[in-house]
């Protein structure tokens, strides 16, 4: 079995269809407060992923994700001064994985753990207001790039999903942290038009975003995050237009697109799993 | 050395997008006319802590700043070259302050030092700094109009060259917390009436002698005098008299005897409480038929803060929706998000409480957002009411991560004055809490009263007595609220989890009334309660007693829990970082007891407190409104009619306000206000599911329809009720109580929003006739219960939506919102109204007739009319039961309610989901062309079936179809009449005149960016 823990509390919003996601997928889902791993009561290491969900963590005042990412950072839980994000870089150095969505990935993004070129995670992008000034709810679809090699986007061509940001846009600071995103693939998912090309153009790319980039890995493939929101398409009715794709194909699939990301890491994990050692026991936290 | 003021300022670094001052700037050319120039934002933060240079230095580079934006600037406020004038907003004291709160919590992270959160350390500001030297009262307009509000705002502008003048509120340092006594004995009627007026009691002179009698009383001077209290009423005991008694919490007006006289007709007849006698026993006499029915869902009506129908055995359906006109009136942000987060609270603290939020709707009117004339004295202009309300409904929902399903937006030039500000909640509640009934209040003497959540302050203070009366340039900065949506976030996240470890015997929120209000509603379950206002804890010091106890200070819960459960509760508290507060115990005495350090600050007898107000007596007297039918020239082509009409203020997109408010977040909504490939189709009716794990779902939809009370305001009221019925049928839901024991729940809220409808010969002459409006509206109400068998469960009266200003009074017209939800058994089964597949054929359900009295076609020329849309229930409820005949064999493919500009605007949004056109003949009438294409008569669907289904289709609905043609693949519409083309237009044109209409072009959104 797949253990999945994803963190609620000071303002997130996404747990449940997060744990729901997994939960289809065919994984074990924990919703754990944050304050309960900060207070040492639940263990990342007991887990197989860490998912940031989205929110508002904080109320988003001083930037989306800021103050949860400096509480990460910064906050130093027990007497030996460690901080989560130490226990982070252990648990990916352990080959396991990180999933953020929406204020999850701007969590990711403000500590640095995405894109992370460097490896020493500090921040080499950031994620900021759109250029429409405003918050969206819309749905958008995305392109995977063929260079990129996460196994959560394994197999997944294009991706139908919704958007529900003010503050997407991802900004990169100089053309070499570009360059080297680009060449290494770290821009795993791209806005794309009518047509399935990226594209700058609104709404189609909703928040101006550079690279017209939805979503980021780091160089390891093992963190993911991205802006729009794959735990909100679980199922076909999500879909605005699926009443008339239902007459159109009433055999289709009822399951959502966002799905399959979910179903990808869950297989992989498994697979991963059963090459390697046995799953460690559990803390029972329901 | 250590400092302890220090100042952070973050602007942004060269070259990045700054589009908060590049709003600013388009703002102020576009609304206020003036240029000026470049603007640039910076963010500021004063921060009153003692931090060394290095400490402040890290704070404000790794905390605060984002290493790619930002530049940071210490301890000095200055300007780039370039820009010759400024702009600082800040807050006024004690105005809530969640970025301060934010960075405070940021400051103790770094510092990795515990730092109390609850006393404000660090104050956030905005500084605008502006290219033109522009004078000082245009900088004024900008800061007022655009930027801030007068009542929470601290605004500072002038030359840069003169130097940027900082502002750092210091809240506190107010009155001690003494307790005055107010003698009430030897004042004559008009002193108990000033005396009521200056105080805000907002009680009458009746109410006013009956609570000098009550102290007067030989019985209550005996009881003061044991229990130690001053002969005379002390200021707390006449604010808790008035919170009490106020028409807000008390619906004196809805409860009052009405002598009502039909002018027309000539008959007389006393109505004994409107609410008894039209709400309630209707209820109850629907109740009945259905429990008749083996239909026993009906759980919780009327008595709780939401009222509760079950959904299967395993849970229940919470539902609440209120108004917020008055605070939003004055600060229309912070009017609408306390007034949906306090409308989050009601279901949430509805029985034990801690039920899951599982959407939000809400309903506005206002007036026209293109005002151009002078503006009353304190007066908002009705633009800046419309986007602070849309921001802090976006804010309340979004941060809440509760979806915004459903709404409507209705204009009206009345509405210019007081807005009306709708908030809908609907949340899901297992049946049982730790083997509890979730549903029942139960407290006993000796129970805990909690306070939980936010703390208190001055905001707030006579909410409930000051919506109570009309607003007027006068009114009290101390009534606005401001909301913080993250405050309560983590209150609702404890709440969940405190009711389902059993941890809370019961709980209600803190609205209106605050404490006042949720501890003597609560002491009247028990029979009493003792409350030690000393141990409430303040934003700030500086409240007297009586404040503490009325303050409607945010997001803040009353929980009663049983003294065994004290310690596992507070512990939760703490892991969650929620303050609790014991300040007190429930009693069995039947006294409000309330203390202040152990000295008594009020003693009220609660039989007097809840029942001691005197009863109103009302008149009414209904006169027909004179009306005629107005001389409309007929044409042959109504395409150019048709095109103004999706484009009117009424009818066009309202997307770029949709697109706002999260609609999706906890991945449920299966019907959303915009649907289709294009995601611009509108819906009629929202459909969320419940969760992952079933597909049985709720449909929500709302009836609104105020300018048909014009006419009649009966006919306005039952035209709103089936308005929002058959947004439900539409979406594929059902009526309740077809057969035995199906288990449809409805849940049903009435929401009445009227002028003052008391009269007075001099101040309000034609209170009869409003009151008579009202009386009809209630009658409609009833009747159409009792047709549909649909109950109502919980609802509001807002009484006096009156702005009053230099002599002019602007008062709304009546208006009743109704808010339906019904149990949708399949969400998968749900209909939307968009067109689905060419060649599919297009009915109208339902009879048309000569109604185009009150019409948005009239309202085309400025006329009213005559003949106002009139609902038969009996047909109605006929074709209901078929369109779900219909549906249960899956015979309807696209179903869409005929509403605003009747069959031609139907026919025009069904088209706009993907691009499909429509082929329509009309059928021969005797009705005339304008009335078949406009008339908005009740009752009807514009429906598509598959050509293979048409058989069955037509034999299912009879007579009750019309068959008027097909869909098409060539994106044109085009509607013949007698050999004639009436109405040819390709559907992108129509669909562009919709989306560029006034509502999203008001909000900046072009048309290039919204048709694709």
């Amino acid at each position: 079995m797949v253990h999945a823990l994803i963190l609620t509390g000071f303002g997130i919003n996404c747990e449940e269809e997060f744990a729901a996601a997994y939960r289809l997928a065919g994984a074990e889902a924990t919703i754990v407060h944050l304050n309960q791993v900060l207070h040492g009561q639940v263990s990342i290491h007991d887990f197989d992923i860490l998912n940031f969900p989205g929110g508002f963590s904080f109320g988003d005042d001083l930037g989306s994700g800021v103050v949860l990412a400096n509480k990460l950072r910064y906050r130093q839980n027990g007497p030996d001064g460690r901080t989560l994000l130490d226990d982070i870089k252990q648990f990916i150095a352990d080959g396991k994985f990180v999933f953020g969505i929406c204020n999850g990935f701007q969590v990711l993004v403000k500590l640095g753990l995405l894109p992370n070129i460097s490896g020493d995670v500090t921040p080499e992008v950031t994620l900021t207001h759109n250029a429409s000034g405003r918050y969206e709810d819309r749905w958008v679809t995305l392109r995977v790039n063929p260079v990129s090699h996460t196994p959560f986007l394994k197999g997944i061509d294009t991706l139908e999903v919704p958007v529900r940001h003010g503050e997407g846009r991802l900004v990169i600071p100089d053309a070499a942290t570009q360059a080297a995103i680009e060449s290494a693939g770290l821009n795993c998912l791209t806005y794309a038009d009518f047509d399935g090309g990226p594209t700058d153009v609104y709404p189609f790319n909703p928040n101006g975003a550079a690279l017209n980039c939805a979503g980021l890995t780091d160089p390891t493939g093992q963190v993911f995050g991205l802006m729009p929101h794959p735990e909100a398409f679980l199922s076909a009715y999500n879909h605005p237009d699926w009443a008339r794709r239902r007459r159109q194909n009433p055999a289709a699939s009822e399951e959502g697109d966002g799905l399959k990301i979910f179903k990808n890491i869950v297989a992989h994990i498994a697979q991963k799993n059963t090459v390697t050692a046995p799953a460690v026991q559990l803390a029972n936290q329901n | 050395m250590e400092n302890t003021t220090h100042t952070i300022q973050l602007t942004l670094k060269p070259g990045q997008h700054d589009g908060d001052g590049q709003r600013v700037a388009e703002a102020a050319a576009r609304h206020l006319g003036l240029a000026t120039g470049r603007v640039r934002s910076a963010a500021l933060y004063t921060v009153r802590y003692p931090l060394t240079e290095t400490q402040l230095s890290d704070f404000a580079t790794r905390c605060l700043a984002d290493p790619v934006l930002h530049d940071v600037r210490l301890n000095e406020v200055t300007a780039a070259p370039g820009f010759a004038t400024y702009i600082l907003v800040a807050r006024r004291p004690g105005v809530t302050d969640d970025e301060g709160t934010s960075a405070q919590n940021a400051l103790a992270d770094i510092l990795n030092e515990p730092l109390d959160v609850h006393t404000q350390h660090i104050f956030s500001k905005k500084l605008y700094l502006l290219e033109n030297d522009l004078p000082e009262t245009d900088l004024r307009r900008i800061a007022e109009e655009l930027l801030g509000n007068k009542l929470i705002n601290w605004l500072e502008v002038g030359r840069v060259a003169d130097g940027i003048r900082d502002y750092t509120p210091r809240p506190g340092g107010g009155a001690e917390a003494i307790t005055e006594v107010i003698s009430l004995t030897g004042r004559t009627d008009a002193e108990l009436v000033q005396l009521s007026k200056e105080n805000i009691y907002a009680l009458n002179l009746e109410e006013m002698r009956a609570v000098r009698d009550y102290f007067a009383a030989a019985e209550t001077q005996a009881e003061r005098k044991a229990a130690g209290l001053p002969v005379d009423p002390t200021d707390c005991e006449l604010e808790i008299i008035a919170q009490t008694w106020s028409e807000h919490c008390k619906h004196k007006e809805f409860s009052a005897l009405i002598n009502y006289k039909d002018l027309e007709t000539g008959e007389e007849k006393q109505v004994d409480s409107l609410f008894k006698t039209y709400i309630k026993d209707a209820t109850s006499e629907v109740d009945r038929q259905l429990r008749a029915n083996g239909n026993d869902w009906l759980i919780k009506v009327f008595s709780d803060n939401a009222g509760a129908v079950r959904i299967n055995p395993g849970s229940l359906f919470v539902w609440k929706v209120e108004t917020h006109n008055s605070p939003s009136a004055i600060d229309p942000y912070g009017g609408a998000i306390t007034g949906i987060l306090g409308n989050n609270r009601d279901p949430l603290a509805t029985g034990i409480g801690g039920a899951r939020l599982l959407f939000n709707t809400n309903v506005l009117c206002f007036g026209n957002p293109e005002f151009h004339g002078q503006l009353l004295t304190g007066q908002l202009h009705p633009r800046r009411i419309l986007e602070g309300v849309r921001k802090g409904i976006e804010d309340g929902g979004n941060k809440s991560g509760v979806p915004t399903v459903n709404g409507a937006i209705v204009f009206d030039d009345r509405y210019a004055g007081k807005p009306l500000v709708y908030c809908g909640t609907g949340a899901v509640m297992p049946m049982q809490f730790a083997g509890l009934d979730s549903w029942e209040k139960k407290i006993d003497a000796g129970d805990r009263i909690i306070m939980a959540g936010g703390r208190v302050g001055k905001d707030g203070i006579h909410g409930a007595t000051f919506s109570s009366i009309e607003l007027d340039e006068t009114a009290p900065a101390t009534a606005v609220q401001i909301g913080s949506p993250i405050t309560q976030k983590l209150a609702m996240d404890f709440l969940m989890l405190a009711a389902r470890r059993g941890l809370l015997k019961c709980s209600t929120d803190n609205g209106a009334g605050g404490l006042s209000s949720s501890v003597g509603e609560l002491a009247g379950i028990s029979g009493g309660a003792v409350v030690e206002l000393e141990r409430v804890p303040l934003k700030y010091p500086g409240l007297r007693p009586w404040e503490i106890f009325v303050s409607e200070s945010q997001e803040r819960f009353t929980l009663v829990v049983e003294p065994g459960k004290m310690a596992e509760i507070t512990a939760l508290g703490q892991e969650m970082e929620v303050e609790l507060t014991d300040i007190g115990h429930f009693t069995s005495d039947g006294f409000l007891d309330v203390r202040f350090d152990g000295a008594p600050v009020a003693r009220l007898n609660m039989h007097f407190l809840h029942d001691g107000v005197p009863r109103k007596i009302l008149e009414a007297e209904w006169t027909k409104p004179t009306a005629a039918e107005p001389q409309v020239p007929a044409e042959t082509d109504y395409t150019e009619t048709l095109l103004k009409l999706l484009g009117s203020l009424n009818i066009c997109s309202r997307e770029s306000v949709i697109r706002q408010y999260d609609h999706e977040v906890k991945g449920r909504t299966i019907v959303k206000p915009l649907m289709g490939a294009t995601g611009q189709a509108p819906q009629d009716a929202a459909v969320v599911r419940f969760n992952f794990e079933s597909w049985e779902g709720v449909a929500v939809s709302n009836g609104i329809i105020p300018r048909y009370g014009d006419l009649d305001a009966y006919d306005m009221s039952a035209g709103s009720f089936d308005e929002a019925v058959r947004q439900i049928i539409a979406v594929g839901g059902k009526l309740p109580n077809l057969t035995p024991g199906d288990g449809i729940f409805w849940s049903v809220n009435d929401n009445f929003c009227v002028p003052d409808s008391v009269y007075d010969p001099v101040s309000n002459p034609d209170g009869k006739q409003k009151l008579a409006k009202l009386v009809r509206m209630c009658e409609a109400l009833r009747d159409a219960t009792a047709a549909y068998c649909i109950p109502l469960t919980s609802g509001k009266d807002s009484m006096k939506n009156d702005f009053k200003a230099d002599g002019v009074k602007i008062s709304v017209p009546p208006t009743v919102l109704y808010s339906m939800t019904a149990k949708m058994q399949d969400v998968r089964r749900a209909v939307t109204s968009d067109f689905k597949q060419a060649d599919d054929v297009v009915y109208l359900l339902g009879e048309t007739h000569d109604e185009l009295g009150g019409s948005e076609f009239y309202n085309l020329f400025g006329e009213l009319g005559a003949n106002v849309p009139k609902v038969d229930f009996e047909k109605a409820k006929a074709l209901y039961n078929l369109v779900g005949q219909a549906n249960d064999q899956n015979l309807i493919q696209s179903c869409h309610d005929l509403s605003d500009g009747g069959l031609a605007v139907a026919l025009a949004e069904t088209t706009f989901g993907y691009g499909y056109g429509a082929d329509i003949e009309l059928p021969e009438t005797d009705l005339s062309l304008a009335t078949q294409l406009f008339s908005e008569s009740h009752s009807r669907f514009l429906a598509t079936v598959a050509p293979e289904d048409v058989v069955a289709f037509e034999q299912l609905l009879g007579d009750r179809a019309t068959r008027l043609g097909r869909v098409t693949l060539d994106g044109q519409l085009t509607v013949r009449h007698a050999g004639q083309t009436v109405i040819s237009a390709n559907t992108a044109t129509l669909r562009a005149a919709w989306t560029n209409g006034p509502v999203n072009k008001l909000l900046g959104v072009s048309s290039s960016t919204l048709s694709h």
